[in-house]
């Protein structure tokens, strides 16, 4: 149940940031149909989305949008399941075509556990990650760690659906070297 | 905030008994008078605490504020209950002298609080406890202080009477180090405090813009360690607390955190994360040398000497999943102690060294309980959303703890005596978590 809410989030991921990415495309779209039944003028409008810059390659952004740039972890695991492996190879993938890129793969805990215990796991998920990001050969000098434990929450929620979210490991393109 | 106030009392000759009578009599009349706090639910003892009298007008408005927080400190440790004060027959300048106990029977008092303030600056307060029913004077103290510390002038009183009544060391000449918390749990801020252990003389010690966890106080109250994210890792630092000024720890190889003072003062215990284990090392404040002391693929960490330093509970997955463990503070002898079902975690020795408190999740539930050293005698305290970071009074008879409710969120302290009784909330001017109870001030 659980594993499947957080694979159903990880799947949805790209999909929604393709349709926002798509969003005043498809405003304008729907404008220039003119199937509206204005009459007259030949004036059409159409709702425009906020203005989007374009994604800078082997931006943080770029990782986000186009890459992933999370994976979840079951409760008090480590462990990294097909969806989680999955989206490290698009990682190391990335982090190939952009080797002058650095990251720092933050570990981070639900807050159902105690505070010190969740900085422990925190950092083990981090390492996890790194670890498995080196096994597909980026080099471990470009990955620090870090762990935030129950710290920072993606979700500030109380029930499963935001502990699923909060028990994952960000990876973060570093600003300076 | 200063800790280390020149503070002197002696003992007053209790030269004015009342009924002088012998030796057997006066034992009855203390053994009559003696609160049993180790059974469940105790009765509060009835107790009067006169406003102080004193020499002049500042010394008289300085005796009325040290009665009131002596029976405020009463009061909260649910063993007593300060009689009205309206209900008083005698007023404080009639006692001066002996009372009139039969005034004091009238009104149900057990034990009476008298005092006189000599000297509001320098301070100077004279304090005595009687036996109403046995006509005695149970104890008395002359306390020495400046004038800015009254109010640890007013809990040493308390602990005194708390102790000549309980026959136990009283708790409330001490300090609360926290974390004090605002803003939304996606970005919190937090800082170190410290407080009065009723929440008065409140001080922050870190101003927030880098998050700080996990505060705890060296046993002499003089210094504090915590953990503070900093780059390149999350560290633990340590200050003094009266000069506000960082004791340079050196580096420590990966992420420190989880410290704790040895009984002695002399080291701290610090979890390090490296590679992705976390194991427990002892850091020497003296020799500055670090000293492993679990080695494993396992997370061991939240570490708690034993008050004689012989040994160290700790918290650890090795078996699976997070139990409780003891261990000869040189790092042999490992043994588990938790066998409860649930997750364990955070074991605190009780200063009296018969007792570790733990917080456990259990069933969708985060618990307080305490056991014995051996793991045996488990009682739960508490059963909440979220209730963690216990943290003992130095009589070991009261837990400190963070409890966070599911509705709203909102995080604060509360303390609940080892009996299961007796749970209040502890004040604090923002949420609060984290909590660390001082030994009693020197």
């Amino acid at each position: 149940m659980i594993r499947r809410t957080v694979l159903a989030l990880i799947s949805l991921m790209p999909l929604a940031a393709c349709s926002s990415n798509s969003e005043t495309a498809a405003g304008s779209t729907a404008g220039t149909g003119g199937g509206s039944g204005v009459p007259g003028g030949g004036v059409t409008s159409a709702e425009l989305g906020g203005p989007r810059g374009p994604i800078v390659p082997g931006s943080q952004q770029d990782l986000e949008v186009n890459v992933g740039d999370r994976v979840f972890f079951a409760f008090d695991s480590a462990a990294l399941d097909d969806a989680a492996r999955q989206t490290l190879e698009r990682q190391a993938a990335w982090l190939k075509q952009y080797p002058a890129v650095s990251v720092t793969i933050e570990g981070h805990c639900d807050e159902r556990g105690t505070r010190e215990y969740n900085l422990a796991l925190g950092e083990r998920r981090a390492q996890a990650v790194k670890n498995y990001l080196v096994a597909l050969g980026i080099s471990p000098d470009r990955i620090r760690t870090i762990s935030y434990g129950e710290e920072r929450p993606a979700d500030p929620g109380h029930d499963e659906t935001a502990w699923a979210l909060n028990r994952r490991a960000v990876t973060v393109v570093n600003v300076t070297g | 905030m200063n800790p280390s106030i020149p503070l002197r009392r002696r003992a007053l000759l209790a030269g004015t008994v009342a009924f002088a009578g012998g030796v057997f009599a006066r034992r009855l009349a203390q053994a009559q008078l003696h609160l049993d706090i180790t059974r469940g639910f105790v009765e509060p003892m009835p107790i009067a605490v006169s406003p102080f009298a004193g020499d002049g007008p500042a010394a008289r408005e300085q005796g009325e504020a040290i009665a009131q927080v002596v029976s405020a400190d009463l009061d909260s440790s649910g063993l007593f209950r300060t009689l009205d004060r309206r209900a008083y027959i005698q007023g404080p300048e009639e006692l001066r002298g002996v009372p009139r106990f039969a005034d004091w029977r009238q009104i149900n008092a057990q034990a009476l609080v008298t005092g006189v303030v000599r000297s509001p600056e320098p301070l100077v307060v004279e304090f005595r406890l009687w036996d109403v029913f046995g006509g005695t004077q149970l104890r008395g103290l002359r306390l020495d202080a400046p004038s800015s510390a009254w109010r640890r002038v007013a809990h040493k009183i308390a602990d005194a009477v708390y102790e000549r009544l309980t026959g136990e060391s009283g708790y409330f000449d001490t300090k609360i180090a926290y974390i004090a918390e605002t803003g939304p749990a996606t970005r919190r801020i937090k800082r170190v405090a410290v407080m009065d252990q009723d929440g008065a003389n409140h001080a922050f010690l870190t101003d927030g813009s880098q998050l700080v966890l996990t505060p705890r106080l060296s046993p002499d109250v003089t210094r504090i360690a915590y953990l503070v994210f900093r780059h390149p890792a999350p560290r633990v630092v340590m200050r003094e607390l009266a000069s506000g000024r960082e004791i340079v720890l050196g580096e420590f190889p990966g992420m420190s955190f989880a410290p704790r003072f040895s009984p002695d003062g002399r080291s701290l215990l610090v979890s390090i994360a490296q590679e992705g284990n976390t194991d427990l090392f002892r850091f020497d404040l003296v020799t500055r040398q670090l000293r492993r002391l679990t080695d494993g693929a396992a997370i061991d960490t939240s570490p708690s000497y034993s008050p004689d330093g012989t040994k160290i509970a700790f918290n650890s997955d090795r078996g699976g999943s997070p139990q409780l463990y003891v261990m000869n503070a040189d790092g042999s002898g490992v043994r588990r102690i938790s066998f409860g079902s649930g997750r364990y975690g955070e074991p605190e020795w009780s200063p009296r060294g018969d007792l570790i408190a733990f917080s456990k999740l259990d069933k969708g539930f985060f618990h307080i309980g305490v056991m014995k050293p051996d793991g045996s005698d488990e009682r739960l305290l508490t059963r909440n959303y979220q209730d963690e970071s216990p943290t003992w009074s130095p009589n070991g008879r009261v837990i400190l703890f963070s409890r966070q409710d599911r509705a709203g969120g909102r995080t604060r302290l509360f303390s609940i005596d080892i009996t299961g009784y007796n749970q209040r909330e502890i004040p604090t001017p923002l949420d609060a978590s984290d909590p660390n109870w001082s030994a009693l001030l020197p």
